[in-house]
């Protein structure tokens, strides 16, 4: 328990961290959309490379986006990059390095799509069978051209009636995969040595800027979560003494209407106190009306007042010509 | 136990991330149920496009609608838009935060449906097996068949084992060729949507950010002010329970005390706490004339103040209840001040 919890914590703490967790499960999501993804090649002359290609480059469109939508960070770096200047100057590297971080991470669930799209094979077979030189394999060598083209087409479907047992279908596929498997894995390589060269060769340039950009983003990070967080501590607070004001002020009209006998100078009982002077169906009965019909204004400075706790804040301004820490009832128009 | 209670309190806190938390549980039940539901196409000329567009598009709808009802926020927007205004304003601002981050969270369960059943194919393969290209794609060497009768075969397509149009087109190429389209048309779909959703999300720090800030604050306000007020009721409510059925109890014990007038109305001093919940009543039938009061003739949601019947209601003052009204007139005073 205390292990998950410092897990949990250390994911929450740490928005780096979090973003990174976020975009291993995009990678994750990507290879498992493909497994399930039931690609069926037309094998129809003009739609194969339309569709092998379609299948190869807008699905990554479509990660790298929600990359981009699922990361925090990128709302936090255009807020910032929004917000007028105001009294706190903008450090347009902070913003550079919000940038690059949030695009490094949105980019590794579309590679992850491309690279397990070209090590699988089936979309460049798809789009590039009807390309292949005829003239290389045997069963091809002595047809007509555009008959060679149907025949190309339907390569990618095994199961199609004309090319079911036809050897070249085999040699083609195997050619083509070959190739895409080959650029898959270049691919992976050069992409491996770019990141590694990145992350070996940074501190070598400018790494005091770089900690300081890197401080003030996560500082960007960590202030706007702590407001929010604060602006719903404050909401909370804020309901909570307006109903209490909003229960008291039908204490008292009740009082002002009924003449029943009440106890006022002695110590409430515990559920008296609850009870907050409504006793009866009726007053239930208009204390919910009320309160739909007519909501107290959002403003507590009037409970705030009468809390004893606040008789050391400054006076409202009517209160400005008696003592401000009097409570003595006085005739005043409120 | 605990692990639940902190997952539990860490979304319950976090609105949003409760929310956010039905809506992807609706989108993986839209994912189930597209894979549970067994799919039938009629494969008739007329109704195979019914059918087909008919599962394409009736059941986002239906989650559409349920992604509004089991938002909790929903009887929080009405009631915020119908309530009088007296004395709080209304800002219309609040009201449409509340309503777009609602529509956008309902809007995820249905654009999964509609993607999942584009990608998967089956829908438009039943819907538009009659609009396949015969001439480019079937036979050129084929009998000619009136219009009525090429229909009737091009509907069985998505039918394989009654399919007897295979002279006129292929199956596997006329089922190829429609579900290539449909898993285009998925694709751009799911592309469109995400498209949208990153153009939402980025555009709106550009455009009046403070005003945004403004109506989340207010919005999650009205929230956390309604739940306040419902606990607020609630405890109350308890309370008044509680006070209620202690005074139906001591009504009870006086009422006996009146009946046999010799028996003390306390227990002695040191009787101990279980003597006191006693509440007077300690044989059987007097605890089933009890409950069988209580049954008959609950007591009225009145609660008398606890001081004695003749007692005086302003302990400690001296006051005879005849000037009842001048001390309530200065305690009125005192509380008007504020």
């Amino acid at each position: 328990m205390d292990r998950f919890r410092m897990i949990f914590q250390y994911f929450q703490s740490n928005s780096e961290s979090v973003m990174n967790g976020i975009c291993g499960l995009l990678a994750l999501a990507s290879v498992k959309m493909y497994t399930s993804f039931d690609f069926s090649c037309p094998c129809l002359p003009q739609y194969n490379v339309a569709y092998g290609l379609g299948i190869m480059f807008v699905p990554p469109v479509i990660l790298f986006l929600c990359g981009l939508i699922l990361n925090r960070q990128s709302l936090v770096m255009l807020e910032e990059w929004r917000r007028p200047a105001g009294r706190r100057k903008k450090d347009l590297a902070v913003i550079r390095y919000l940038c690059s971080s949030i695009m490094q991470r949105a980019m590794v669930a579309p590679v992850v799509w491309i690279v397990v799209t070209l090590l699988d094979g089936k979309c460049l077979i798809c789009a590039f069978s009807g390309s292949v030189d005829p003239e290389k394999f045997v069963g091809l060598v002595n047809v007509s051209t555009a008959w060679a083209q149907q025949l190309l087409a339907k390569v990618p479907c095994k199961d199609d009636e004309l090319m079911r047992n036809n050897t070249s279908r085999k040699a083609v596929s195997r050619y083509l995969r070959c190739w895409s498997q080959a650029l898959g894995w270049s691919i992976l390589l050069i992409l491996i040595i770019a990141a590694f060269l990145t992350r070996w060769l940074r501190p070598c340039f400018n790494q005091a800027a770089l900690l300081q950009a890197r401080h003030w983003s996560n500082y960007i990070d960590i202030e706007q979560k702590i407001f929010e967080e604060t602006c719903c501590e404050h909401s909370r607070l804020f309901a909570h003494k307006c109903i209490l004001h909003f229960f008291e002020s039908m204490r008292q009209e009740i009082k002002l209407h009924s003449f029943s006998l009440l106890r006022e100078g002695e110590e409430a009982e515990g559920e008296e106190d609850l009870l907050r002077g409504i006793t009866n169906q009726d007053q239930v009965n208009k204390l919910l009306k009320t309160w739909y019909y007519e909501k107290p204004p959002l403003d507590v400075s009037q409970a705030l007042q009468r809390h004893p706790l606040v008789q050391e804040r400054s006076p409202l301004p009517w209160a400005d010509n008696a003592s401000t820490h009097s409570n003595l009832p006085r005739h005043t128009k409120v | 136990m605990d692990k639940f209670r902190m997952i539990f309190q860490f979304f319950q806190s976090n609105q949003e991330s409760f929310m956010n938390g039905i809506c992807g549980i609706m989108a993986l039940a839209s994912t189930q149920m597209y894979s549970a539901f067994d799919f039938n196409c009629p494969c008739l000329p007329l109704y195979n496009l019914a059918y087909g567009l008919g599962i394409l598009l009736v059941p986002p709808f239906i989650l559409f609608l349920l992604g509004f009802v089991l938002n909790n926020n929903i009887s929080m927007l009405a009631e915020e838009w119908r309530r009088p205004q007296g004395q709080r304003g209304k800002d219309p601002s609040v009201l449409r935060y509340m309503f777009c981050s609602m529509a956008q969270r309902a809007m995820i369960a249905p654009a999964v449906w509609v993607s999942v059943t584009l990608l998967d194919g089956k829908c438009i393969t039943c819907a538009f097996c009659t609009s396949v290209p015969v001439e480019t794609l079937g036979n050129a060497s084929h009998p000619r068949l009136s219009q009525g009768e090429i229909q009737r075969v091009l509907a069985q397509i998505p039918c394989r084992e009654i399919y007897n149009g295979q002279q006129l087109i292929a199956n596997e190429v006329a089922v190829r060729y429609l579900r290539c389209i449909s898993q285009a048309l998925g694709w751009c779909f799911v592309l469109l949507m995400t498209t949208l959703a990153f153009l939402v999300r980025s555009l709106r720090p550009c455009f009046s950010q403070a005003a945004f800030l403004k109506s989340r604050y207010w919005s999650h306000y009205i929230d956390i002010e309604r739940k306040l007020f419902d606990e607020t009721c609630a405890e109350h409510a308890r309370s008044f329970a509680k006070v209620c059925i202690q005074q139906f109890f001591e009504g009870m014990n006086t009422d006996l005390v009146a009946a046999r007038c010799h028996l003390p109305r306390k227990a002695p001093a040191d009787a101990g706490e279980a003597a006191e919940k006693l509440l007077g009543i300690t044989d059987q039938g007097t605890m089933n004339m009890a409950l069988k009061s209580w049954h008959r003739c609950k007591p009225p949601l009145h609660l008398h103040p606890p001081a004695l019947p003749t007692g005086n209601g302003w302990a400690g003052e001296g006051q005879p209840p005849t000037h009842l009204s001048a001390p309530q007139r200065e305690t009125a005073a005192y509380y008007s001040w504020v």
